[in-house]
């Protein structure tokens, strides 16, 4: 019964590591929402933001796909 | 994942192993294998639009040459934007690193390919490379002043030990978080786009809709792959920057 109870574990574990994605979806959502709310005050000085907007997406996008990466490991690699 | 009804599995992670060409057996560091296969094309892909992009040399550029003067120029303001005058001497091998990175994540897109940016082992020594090679650009640069990057002088002098730690944690989690945030982005897209071909063979005639959902996660791994070149170029001329220009 062990080899099975391994097998539960390792998919509800991932299922939940899944719940990280909402928190860096929102995380993304709150850069890009920010950086357009500032280029409808001032369109002018949205170009040179652009740059500063695709790392903030980067790095919070990461975090998401860390946890897709431990959902990943726990389905196919363990 | 536990086999299905034993008659169809979905295997997504099948894609990302490693198997030797042309020969069997377990793997030396010089066997041929299917990764070192794409990278080589890449390489290639990356010295024929470049050599033979630019060799007509037109005022006026046809389609190659233009798309080779457009990415040269994109990188080449990137690196001058964030890293100033004195950066542009490193720009060589930003600049290989983009073309590497961009080459390797679109050749991915092909069906039936290979992305050799999916891998950790890739993807670790390229970040590696980077946070080696900026730390002791920064030690010669600038001596014991580079340390002053993590004593940050503008907070109140009660929390700069704490701020210290922080500061020196969050540097050396650099290459952790560079090299997983592409191996991650190019596992995830393309294992995701498997699941959904796993569906879509179980599914008989409706198998359109998971059709369709693979054709909107393509579009979306298209702007993904390019934005993850930019990302990780983008990112080393950040730590470049901090290496070159130490102050906070």
């Amino acid at each position: 019964m062990e080899g099975e109870f391994v097998e539960m574990g390792k998919l509800i574990g991932a299922g939940l590591a899944c719940t990280g994605m909402g928190g860096a979806a929102i995380g993304v959502g709150h850069v890009v929402g920010n950086y357009l709310s500032g280029a409808l005050r001032n369109p002018n000085a949205a170009a040179s933001q652009t740059a500063t907007m695709f790392i903030g997406i980067a790095f919070a996008e990461a975090l998401g796909i860390f946890s897709f990466l431990v959902a990943l490991l726990l389905m196919y690699a363990m | 994942m536990a086999s299905e009804s034993g008659v169809f599995e979905i295997k997504p992670m099948d894609q990302f192993i490693i198997t030797p060409l042309f020969s069997e057996g377990d793997l030396q560091w010089y066997t041929f294998t299917n990764q070192s296969l794409w990278m080589l094309i890449a390489l290639i892909g990356i010295i024929l639009l470049f050599v033979f992009g630019i060799r007509k040399g037109d005022v006026v550029p046809g389609r190659i040459q233009s798309i080779a003067e457009v990415i040269y120029v994109f990188v080449h303001k990137m690196v001058l934007d964030i890293t100033g005058e004195d950066g542009l001497k490193y720009f060589p091998y930003i600049f290989t690193l983009f073309l590497l990175i961009l080459f390797g994540n679109v050749l991915g897109l092909l069906p039936y390919s290979f992305t050799f940016t999916s891998h950790i082992a890739v993807t670790g020594i390229l970040a590696l490379l980077v946070f080696i090679s900026v730390t002791i650009l920064g030690f010669v640069k600038n001596g014991l002043k580079f340390l002053g990057l993590f004593w940050i002088s503008s907070a109140p002098l009660a929390l700069r030990p704490i701020l210290l730690i922080i500061e020196v944690i969050s540097y050396f989690v650099r290459p952790i978080s560079h090299s997983i945030r592409l191996a991650g982005n190019m596992m995830a897209g393309h294992a995701v786009i498997k699941v959904f071909a796993g569906f879509a063979g179980i599914m008989g005639l409706g198998a359109v809709a998971p059709i369709l959902a693979i054709v909107a996660v393509y579009g979306l791994e298209m702007l993904v792959v390019v934005i993850q070149a930019y990302v990780f170029t983008i990112l080393t001329c950040v730590y470049l920057n901090d290496a070159l220009h130490p102050g906070h």
